[in-house]
C-alpha cells in the first residue's frame, strides 16, 4: 500500500471538497439541540476533564508558573478523589524540562508547541532544529503552526513539504498540526489545509494557536472533523482533532462532543483522539461534576485558580 | 475502535449515539381535556350528531382524548355563525382593528408554545424538536405576518379595491395541525373573511387549543369556527352552499373528488396537494451540507410532508461517495420517543399510514431496487417505520413515482443537465424541488426550467410567512403565504 505522503504529493489540494458555509452552520447548531442529561453528562464531563491539554502559552510563563500547572493537572480537585487527569500539559520548548520533572511519574503527555509558534514566521530550517530541540528536551506531542503566508499565497507544496519535515522532526512524537483557521479566511481553505496537514503525516490537527480571533468554534471543527472523516474513508489512518481556544463552558464542551460522536462515532471518543486546548475549561467542568455529584454549584472560590 | 474489516472495508461505529440518558419534555406541562365539543359561534358546543370519537398518541396508542364528530347540522350550524359574524361584525370592521386580533392570536401561540408543542407531538407523534423549534414558532409568525397586512391592502394591490369573499372554508391535514390551521386562518382573517376550519381526523387537539385562544383573543364570535370530523364532515363542508371559498390542503386524491365538487359553483379554491419532489445533487456541490440537507428533506417529520425530497438524483461521478455519507448519517438519526428532546425521528402519524408506507417499502423491493434502513431498535407499540433508502432505483419505478408520505427515500443517477431536468419534470407533481452545486449560474439554469412550485438552492424545506408555497400540476394551484397568499381571500375590482 502507498503512503499518505505518497498519495499526498498526486494530489492538487486546489480540488479538496467545497464547504457551503451557510448549511455548515446550521448543521452544526444542530448538535447544540442535544439534550445532555444525567448519566451522559457526568461522564461527558469526566471525559473532558480528561481530554484537556492544560495550556499556558504566555511571554510571561515562569518556572514557578509551570510548576503550579503541573501540579494542577495531578490534583484537579483533591476534594473528590477518582477524577481523571487532564491528557497533557502544553507549554513553550523553554518549559518542557521543568514539566517533565513535575509530571514524572504521572503519565501525562508532554506537549510542545514549536516552529516558531504562534506566527510561524520563522526559517524551516530553524522550524526544524526547535522541533527537534523539543522532542529531545521531552516533550512527547509537538504542536506546530503551519506557514499561512505560504498557504495563502496559493503554495500548497511548500505548505504540505514542512509539515512532513516536521513530521520527521519528531520522531515517535505525535504531530499536532494548527492551521489558524481564524487567518485562513474562509471554510473551503479551512478544509484545503486540513487536507494538506493529514496527508503530510499529521497526527491531530488543530483549529488555532489560541492567539487569534475567532480560535475554535463548532462550525470549523465540524469541517475539520469531516475532513478527518473523509480521510481515514480514503487511507484507513484515523487522525485525532484538538479545538483550541474559546471553549471554556462545560455546556459548549459537551456539544463538541456531541459533534465528535455523531460524526466521527465511538472510536474517536477518547483523549488518543481528541482533545481540548484550554486554559480555563477545567475549572468549569468541575464546578458541574461537582454540581451533578451533590446537587449544589459550589463557590468558584473552592476551585483552584492555576 | 474503528476497524479494518477482513473485507478492507473501512467503517465508523455509531453504536453508542443512541444512548444518550432520557431527556424527555413534561407532559404535566400541557393540559388535554378528556372530551373536546365543536367550536361554534365563540363557544364549545355539543354536537348535534351526539358522536365523539377518540384521538390517539401513535407513538404508543394511548388515548389522548375524545372529540366532536360533526355531522351536516353541525357544519351547517357552523357556516350560519360564520355567515353571520361576516355580515354583522367582520366585514364592517375597520381593518386595522382586524389586526389587533390577528397580533393577538400571534401573541397568545408564543405564550403557550411550550404546550402546543407537548400537544402536538402527543397528538401527531412528531418529535418535539420539531414541533417547538418549527411548527409552533412558524404558526404564530404566520398570524404576525398576516397581521400586518390587514390594513395595508392597498399596498398589496395597488388602484383596486380588496374585497372579502365571505366564508371560506378550510380543510387541513394532520402533518403539521397547528402550522396549516395557522396557514389556512391568518390569511382568511387579514382580508376579512369569516371561517370554519376542520382539523384533520387524527390531529385535531392544537386546533382544538387555537379555538381556545381565539376565545381568550375576545374574537367576535363566529368569525372563526372549528370543527372536527372525518372525510364526511369535510364532504358536507365542500357542499355547503353558502360557502364562497373552499381551501384545500391535503392528498391529490381528496383534491381532484373537491374540484369536481366545486365545479359549477361560485366557489373560490385553492389546493394544495401531493408531492413527489426531485432534490438534486450535482458533483460539485458541497457534498457534507447537501447531504444533510437530503436527511432533512425526507426524514422531516418522518417525511410526512407534501413537499419532502423523496426523490433524490446524485450526479453519477459522486453517487458512491454520496450513498456512504447518507448511510452514516441514517446511524446517527435518533429514532424514538417523540417527547424526548433527542428525538430526530418520530412516530407515524397512525396505523394507516403506516400500512401505506408499509406497502411502498414491499412494491420497492418486488421492483427490484436495493433497500437500505437504519439499524435502530424501534418501540413495541405505537407506529414506527425506520428511516429507509433505496439505491438503484429508475425513473419507471413506482417508488420513484408515486408520493409515499413516509421516512423512505428513493434515490436515482443522472449524467448531464438536461438528463436532470427531464427526469425531474417527469412527474405528474410539481410541489417543490432542490438544487445542490456551488456554482451560482447553474442554480439559476436549473430553477428556471425545473417546473416545481417552490425551488430551493444550497438548502430544503425552508419556510418563511413571507415566501409563497404552492404548486404545480397535480400538486395543486393556488398559493399560500406572502402577498400571494392574500390572492385567493379576495375579490379585485376597480376604485
Amino acid at each position: 500500500m502507498i503512503s499518505s505522503i505518497e498519495m499526498g504529493t498526486n494530489i492538487d489540494f486546489s480540488h479538496s471538497p467545497r464547504i457551503d458555509q451557510v448549511g455548515l452552520e446550521e448543521r452544526a447548531a444542530r448538535f447544540t439541540k442535544r439534550s445532555i442529561k444525567k448519566e451522559t453528562k457526568l461522564n461527558g464531563l469526566l471525559l473532558t476533564l480528561n481530554m484537556i491539554d492544560l495550556t499556558t502559552l504566555e511571554g510571561k510563563d515562569s518556572e514557578g508558573k509551570v510548576k503550579q500547572l503541573c501540579y494542577k493537572a495531578q490534583h484537579l480537585h483533591d476534594a473528590y478523589p477518582g477524577l481523571p487527569n487532564v491528557a497533557a500539559i502544553c507549554v513553550y520548548p523553554s518549559m518542557i524540562k521543568i514539566v517533565q520533572k513535575a509530571l514524572k511519574g504521572s503519565g501525562i503527555n508532554i506537549a510542545s508547541v514549536a516552529t516558531g509558534f504562534p506566527s510561524g514566521q520563522v526559517p524551516k530550517s530553524l522550524k526544524i532544529s526547535e522541533t527537534k530541540f523539543a522532542v529531545a528536551e521531552g516533550a512527547t506531542e509537538v504542536d506546530m503552526v503551519i506557514s499561512r503566508g505560504k498557504f495563502l499565497e496559493g503554495e500548497y507544496n511548500y505548505v504540505f513539504d514542512e509539515i512532513a519535515a516536521i513530521k520527521n522532526a519528531c520522531g515517535s512524537a505525535r504531530l499536532k498540526v494548527i492551521l489558524e483557521t481564524g487567518e485562513l479566511g474562509n471554510m473551503d481553505k479551512v478544509r484545503r489545509a486540513s487536507d494538506i496537514a493529514m496527508y503530510a503525516g499529521a497526527d491531530f490537527i488543530k483549529t488555532s494557536t489560541g492567539k487569534i480571533q475567532p480560535a475554535a468554534t463548532m462550525p470549523v471543527t465540524l469541517v475539520m472533523l469531516e475532513a478527518i472523516r473523509d480521510y481515514y474513508y480514503k487511507t484507513g489512518r484515523m487522525v485525532g482533532m484538538k479545538p483550541a481556544g474559546g471553549i471554556s463552558k462545560s455546556k459548549l464542551a459537551l456539544y463538541y462532543l456531541v459533534m465528535l460522536k455523531e460524526t466521527l462515532g465511538d472510536a474517536w471518543m477518547n483523549n488518543h483522539w481528541f482533545r481540548f486546548g484550554a486554559s480555563s475549561l477545567a475549572n468549569d467542568v468541575l464546578l458541574q461534576i461537582v454540581k451533578e455529584k451533590t446537587g449544589t454549584y459550589q463557590s468558584g472560590n473552592y476551585f483552584s485558580l492555576d | 475502535m474503528a476497524t479494518k474489516k477482513k473485507n478492507n472495508t473501512i467503517k465508523l461505529n455509531f453504536d453508542t449515539v443512541r444512548n444518550y440518558a432520557p431527556a424527555l419534555e413534561s407532559k404535566s406541562a400541557a393540559t388535554i381535556k378528556p372530551q373536546y365539543d365543536l367550536f361554534i359561534n365563540g363557544k364549545f358546543e355539543k354536537p348535534l350528531s351526539k358522536k365523539y370519537f377518540s384521538t390517539i398518541n401513535p407513538s404508543n396508542e394511548e388515548k389522548l382524548s375524545e372529540v366532536a364528530e360533526a355531522n351536516t347540522a353541525d357544519v351547517n350550524r357552523a357556516v350560519k355563525a360564520a355567515r353571520s359574524a361576516y355580515e354583522k361584525v367582520w366585514k364592517k370592521m375597520a381593518a386595522k382593528e382586524r389586526a389587533k386580533y390577528i397580533f393577538r392570536i400571534a401573541r397568545i401561540i408564543q405564550e403557550k408554545a411550550r404546550e402546543l408543542s407537548i400537544i402536538e407531538t402527543l397528538d401527531g407523534g412528531k418529535p418535539i424538536r420539531e414541533s417547538r423549534d418549527f411548527d409552533i414558532p412558524a404558526a404564530a409568525n404566520h398570524f404576525f405576518y398576516y397581521a400586518g397586512w390587514a390594513d395595508k391592502l392597498e399596498y398589496a394591490f395597488p388602484n383596486r379595491n380588496a374585497n372579502p369573499l365571505g366564508v371560506a372554508g378550510q380543510i387541513i391535514p394532520w402533518n403539521f395541525p397547528l402550522l396549516m390551521a395557522a396557514w389556512k386562518i391568518a390569511p382568511a382573517l387579514a382580508t376579512g373573511n369569516t371561517v370554519v376550519l376542520k382539523s384533520a381526523e387524527t390531529t385535531p387537539l392544537t386546533a382544538l387549543k387555537l379555538a381556545e385562544i381565539i376565545q381568550e383573543a375576545d374574537l367576535p364570535a363566529g368569525v372563526v369556527n372549528i370543527i372536527t370530523g372525518g372525510g364526511e364532515t369535510g364532504a358536507a363542508l365542500v357542499n355547503h352552499t353558502d360557502i364562497n371559498k373552499i381551501a384545500f390542503t391535503g392528498s391529490t386524491e381528496v383534491g381532484k373528488i373537491i374540484q369536481k365538487a366545486t365545479a359549477g359553483t361560485n366557489k373560490k379554491l385553492t389546493l394544495e396537494l401531493g408531492g413527489k419532489a426531485a432534490n438534486i445533487i450535482f458533483e460539485d456541490a458541497a457534498l457534507d451540507e447537501a447531504v444533510e440537507g437530503v436527511i432533512n428533506g425526507i426524514y422531516f417529520n418522518q417525511g410526512q410532508v407534501c413537499c419532502a425530497g423523496s426523490r433524490l438524483y446524485i450526479q453519477e461521478s459522486v453517487a458512491k461517495e454520496v450513498i456512504k455519507k447518507l448511510k452514516d448519517r441514517l446511524e446517527s438519526l435518533i429514532v424514538g420517543d417523540p417527547l424526548d428532546k433527542n428525538t430526530d425521528v418520530g412516530a407515524i402519524n397512525s396505523r394507516q399510514q403506516l400500512e401505506t408506507i408499509q406497502k411502498y417499502l414491499k412494491i420497492g423491493q418486488q421492483e427490484g431496487a436495493e433497500k437500505y434502513e437504519s439499524s435502530c431498535a424501534l418501540p413495541q407499540k405505537g407506529f414506527w417505520c425506520r428511516p429507509t433508502l433505496f439505491t438503484n432505483v429508475a425513473q419507471s419505478n413506482r417508488i420513484a413515482q408515486e408520493e409515499i408520505f413516509g421516512p423512505v427515500l428513493a434515490i436515482l443517477t443522472f449524467r448531464t443537465d438536461d438528463e436532470i431536468i427531464e427526469k425531474a419534470n417527469n412527474s405528474p407533481y410539481g410541489l417543490s424541488a432542490g438544487v445542490w452545486t456551488d456554482k451560482g449560474s447553474k442554480i439559476f439554469n436549473m430553477t428556471k426550467r425545473l417546473k416545481a412550485g417552490v425551488v430551493w438552492a444550497n438548502t430544503f424545506n425552508k419556510f418563511d410567512p413571507t415566501a409563497p408555497f404552492g404548486g404545480y400540476k397535480e400538486s395543486g394551484y393556488g398559493r399560500e403565504g406572502g402577498l400571494h397568499g392574500l390572492m385567493p381571500y379576495v375579490n379585485l375590482s376597480n376604485k
